[in-house]
C-alpha cells in the first residue's frame, strides 16, 4: 500500500492553521483533533483529494471517526480523530465531499453519533421497524441481540407539482437480482427524480466480524459480495496481513491478481451480455453467457471452486497451478478475449442497439469527480481512477495495468470501457503467468499486536474496495470496515436516470451493476 | 448480419445432451421433462427471492439459464410475479431488512407451492448465522419443501433442487 499522501495532507493542514500528527504505527495516519476535522477535510477538498470513506470506531474510552483520501499515484491518507468521552457529536463532511452522505447515515444509524451539519439524517440501513436507540456497532450490543419490531414509516422525498406520480419499485424486484427500493417520481414516463431505499440484505457483516479470529472472518469478507468475492477477500487479507507485518510469497500475489483478473473478466462479460439482454439483443446474452460458463467451469476444475470462492486466504493462497494449469488458463485467457474481440466488432455494428446505449443514463465529469465515482463507472466519464495504479499493492507495482478512460458516461461508454478491460485483463494474466516465480504459496500466519490494523484498496472488477481492520486481543477482530464501491456508484445511479424515461432504467441499472449486498452489509 | 449468423454457426449447438458430470443432467433433464409434462402441462413457473443473499447463489442460478444447461427447454421458466409462481426459489439467510417481503411474496404465491431454499445461508445461516440482523435459514420465516446445500450449490445441484421439490 502506498501511504505517501499523509505526508502531503499533514504539510497542507498544518499549513492551513491546524494540527496533524503523522502516526507511524499499523496503518499509519494522521491524527487530528476533533476541533480541527472540519479545517482538515476543507483542506482535502481544496487540494483536490478524492474522498473515499468516513466510518466509526468504539474505543475504550469514546468514539473515534475515521477518513480516507487519495490522490493518483501519490497514493493514500488515512484521517483518525477521538471524540473525547461522552462526546456523540462530529463535523459533517457532506458539505465538502457529497459521497459522505450515506456513510454518516450510516455512522448514525450504528453508532448513535451525530454527524452535525448533515443535511438528511433520515435513517438509512437501519430500517423502520427497528426499534430506537439500538446501536448495533457499540460495544455494549451484543450480536445476537434478538430486536423486537415496532412500527414506523420510512419517509420519501415527495413532490406535488401537477402531473406528478410516484412510482415505487421493489424490494422484490421482477429478475433474478437483489432487493432494494426504488421510489420514482414522473412526470408521464420522465423521471424527474429517483430516490434509492437500500439496506434490505444488511446482515450485520461488520458485527459479525468482531471477535472473529482472522481465518474465519476472511471465510465472511469472501461473502460481502459474492461475484467480487476474490477482490474481497483480497482486500481483506492485505489489510489483516499489514497489521500483522507478514509479506505474501510472490508466487502467491500473483496467484491472487490472476483469480482477480479471472474474475473481472468473468463478470465484464455476463454483464456485458446482460446489459444487451435489456436492450432486447439476445444474441450477445447468449454468446457472452456461453463464454462465462466456460470461465467458471474452468475455475472449477482449476481452483475447486466455481467462482473461486476462499481461494485468497491471509498470508497466501489456497489453490496452486501447475504447469498444465498454467497452460490451459493463459489458453481459454486468450480465446475469450479473442472471442469478446469479435463480439465487439459485430456489437459496433448494431445500430439499432447503439442508438439506445449512447446517450442514455448520462453522469458528466463534474459530477462524477465531486461523486468520486468508481471503476467503470467512473473511468467511462474521464475519472481515472483505478487502485491498482493507486495503491500499487503487488504484483501490480512490478506489472501495472494500463488504465483507460473514455468520455461520454453513458451506457454506451461504460459498455466500450468494460469491452476493454477484458482485453487489457487478458494481458495482465498473460504478463503475471509467464513471470510466476516459483515457490511457497501460504505464509505462517502471526497474531497482531492488540490495537494494529491495516487499510487497503483494492480495484475489484466494480471499483475500488477500501478496507480498515483493527485486531484485538488474542488475534480476534476488534473493527472492521469495508466500502464497496458501491456505496459510491449507487448515487451516480440516482443522477444518472434523472430525465431519461422510466422503461430505460433497468439498462441504466444494470450497466452500473451495482452491489446490494456490498452496499448494506 | 452476416457476422452474427457466422458466429452462432460457428458456436453450433453447446446445449449439453445433459450428459457432463457424469450423466447427472441428462437423467435429470429427462426426468424433470417427464414431471414436467405430466404434473404441470410442461410449465413450471419460478419466482425468485433473495433474502438476505451475498449474490453468489443468483450467479449460479443465472446459470441455469445459459446454453449449457438451458432450462428453459424443461419448461422450467423464471416469472416477474409471484401470482404467477408455482414455486419460490429463495437465497440467502433471511435479513431482518427482508423479513416482511419473504413473507409477503410467499403470501402471493397460489396454493399450492412448493419453496426451494438454495445455499448454505438459506438452508442454515451459513457464514452469517443468526444475528441481530439476520433471522438464519429460510425455514425459520417460511416453509420450505427441499433444501440444497452449497456455497453457492452449482446449477446441476439447482437443477436436482427443483425437481424433487415438484416430484
Ligand atoms: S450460500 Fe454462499 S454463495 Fe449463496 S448466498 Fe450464502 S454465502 Fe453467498
Amino acid at each position: 500500500m502506498n501511504f505517501d499522501l499523509n505526508e502531503h495532507l499533514a504539510r497542507l493542514i498544518n499549513d492551513a492553521g491546524g494540527k496533524a500528527e503523522e502516526v507511524a504505527g499499523r496503518p499509519p495516519c494522521l491524527r487530528v483533533s476533533s476541533t480541527d476535522w472540519d479545517l482538515s477535510v476543507r483542506v482535502a477538498v481544496k487540494a483536490d483529494l478524492r474522498f473515499l470513506a468516513v466510518w466509526a470506531s468504539q474505543e475504550k474510552t469514546g468514539f473515534s471517526i475515521h477518513a480516507a483520501f487519495s490522490q493518483k499515484e501519490k497514493g493514500y491518507a488515512l484521517m483518525t480523530m477521538q471524540l473525547d468521552a461522552g462526546q456523540d457529536e462530529f463535523p459533517s463532511m457532506v458539505p465538502y465531499y457529497v459521497s459522505s452522505a450515506r456513510m454518516e447515515r450510516v455512522i448514525h444509524d450504528m453508532f448513535g453519533l451525530i454527524p452535525v451539519g448533515h443535511p438528511d439524517l433520515r435513517n438509512w440501513i437501519k430500517h423502520e421497524h427497528w426499534p430506537d436507540k439500538t446501536y448495533p456497532l457499540r460495544k455494549d450490543f451484543p450480536v445476537a441481540t434478538v430486536m423486537p419490531r415496532q412500527e414506523g414509516f420510512y419517509p420519501f422525498i415527495e413532490m406535488d407539482g401537477e402531473g406528478t406520480h410516484e412510482i415505487p419499485v421493489g424490494p422484490v424486484h421482477a429478475g433474478i437480482i437483489e432487493p432494494g427500493h426504488f421510489r420514482f417520481i414522473a412526470v408521464g414516463e420522465r423521471i424527474l427524480n429517483l430516490e434509492e431505499r437500500l439496506g434490505y440484505v444488511h446482515k450485520g457483516i461488520e458485527k459479525s466480524m468482531e471477535e472473529r479470529d482472522v481465518f474465519s472472518a476472511s471465510r465472511l469478507a469472501a461473502r460481502i459480495s459474492g461475484d467480487a468475492t476474490v477482490a474481497h477477500s483480497w482486500a481483506f487479507c492485505l489489510a489483516a496481513e499489514q497489521a500483522a507485518g507478514i509479506g505474501v510469497p510472490p508466487r502467491a500475489t500473483i496467484l491472487r491478481a490472476v483469480l482477480c483478473e479471472r474474475e473481472r473478466i468473468a463478470n465484464h462479460i455476463g454483464d456485458i451480455g446482460a446489459i444487451c439482454n435489456d436492450v432486447a439483443w439476445s444474441f450477445m446474452h447468449v454468446q457472452c453467457q456461453i463464454l462465462r460458463e466456460n470461465l467458471a467451469r474452468l475455475h472449477g476444475s482449476l481452483f475447486g471452486h466455481r467462482l473461486m470462492m476462499d481461494c485468497v486466504t491471509p498470508g497466501g493462497v489456497t489453490c496452486n497451478l501447475d504447469a498444465e494449469g498454467i497452460k490451459s488458463l493463459l489458453e481459454q485467457t486468450q480465446e475469450v478475449a479473442r472471442e469478446m474481440n469479435k463480439l465487439f466488432q459485430i456489437y459496433e455494428d448494431q445500430t439499432s442497439i447503439r442508438e439506445r446505449v449512447i446517450g442514455s443514463g448520462t453522469v458528466d465529469f463534474e459530477n462524477a469527480r465531486d461523486m468520486g465515482l468508481l471503476g467503470y463507472v467512473g473511468r467511462s466519464t474521464e475519472c481515472d481512477i483505478d487502485a491498482r495504479r493507486d495503491a500499487a499493492y503487488a504484483p501490480y507495482d512490478k506489472i501495472p495495468p494500463a488504465v483507460k478512460t473514455c468520455r461520454g458516461g453513458d451506457v454506451s461508454a461504460r459498455l466500450w470501457i468494460r469491452f476493454e478491460e477484458i482485453q487489457e485483463s487478458a494481458n495482465l494474466i498473460d504478463k503475471l503467468l509467464t513471470e510466476i516465480p516459483q515457490g511457497p504459496i501460504q505464509e505462517a500466519w502471526q497474531i497482531p499486536k492488540e490495537g494494529d490494523g491495516g487499510f487497503s484498496a483494492v480495484e475489484s472488477w466494480r471499483g475500488e474496495i477500501a478496507t480498515w481492520i483493527r485486531f484485538g486481543a488474542n488475534g480476534k477482530i476488534d473493527r472492521s470496515y469495508v466500502r464497496d464501491p458501491s456505496m459510491i456508484n449507487w448515487m451516480g445511479l440516482e443522477l444518472a436516470v434523472r430525465e431519461t424515461v422510466v422503461p430505460d432504467f433497468p439498462l441504466s441499472n444494470k450497466s452500473f451493476n451495482c452491489s446490494y449486498s456490498g452496499h448494506d452489509l | 448480419m452476416r457476422r452474427i449468423l457466422q458466429k452462432i454457426i460457428h458456436k453450433g449447438l453447446v446445449t449439453e445432451p445433459l450428459k457432463t458430470e457424469e450423466n447427472q443432467i441428462k437423467v435429470l433433464g429427462e426426468r424433470l421433462n417427464e414431471v414436467m409434462r405430466r404434473r404441470f402441462q410442461g410449465s413450471l413457473a419460478i419466482r425468485q427471492v433473495d433474502a438476505g443473499s451475498c449474490n453468489g447463489c443468483e450467479l449460479e442460478i443465472h446459470a441455469m439459464n445459459n446454453a449449457y444447461y438451458d432450462l428453459e427447454r424443461f419448461g422450467v421458466h423464471f416469472v416477474a410475479s409471484p401470482r404467477h409462481a408455482d414455486l419460490l426459489l429463495v437465497t440467502g439467510p433471511v435479513a431482518r431488512n427482508m423479513e416482511t417481503a419473504l413473507k409477503m411474496t410467499y403470501d402471493a404465491v397460489p396454493n399450492p407451492k412448493r419453496v426451494v431454499a438454495v445455499g448454505d445461508c438459506a438452508v442454515c445461516g451459513g457464514e452469517f448465522g443468526i444475528s441481530y440482523a439476520s433471522l438464519g435459514q429460510v425455514s425459520n420465516v417460511i416453509p420450505v419443501n427441499v433444501t440444497v446445500a452449497g456455497c453457492p450449490p452449482s446449477p446441476t445441484d439447482i437443477i436436482r433442487g427443483i425437481l424433487k421439490a415438484v416430484q
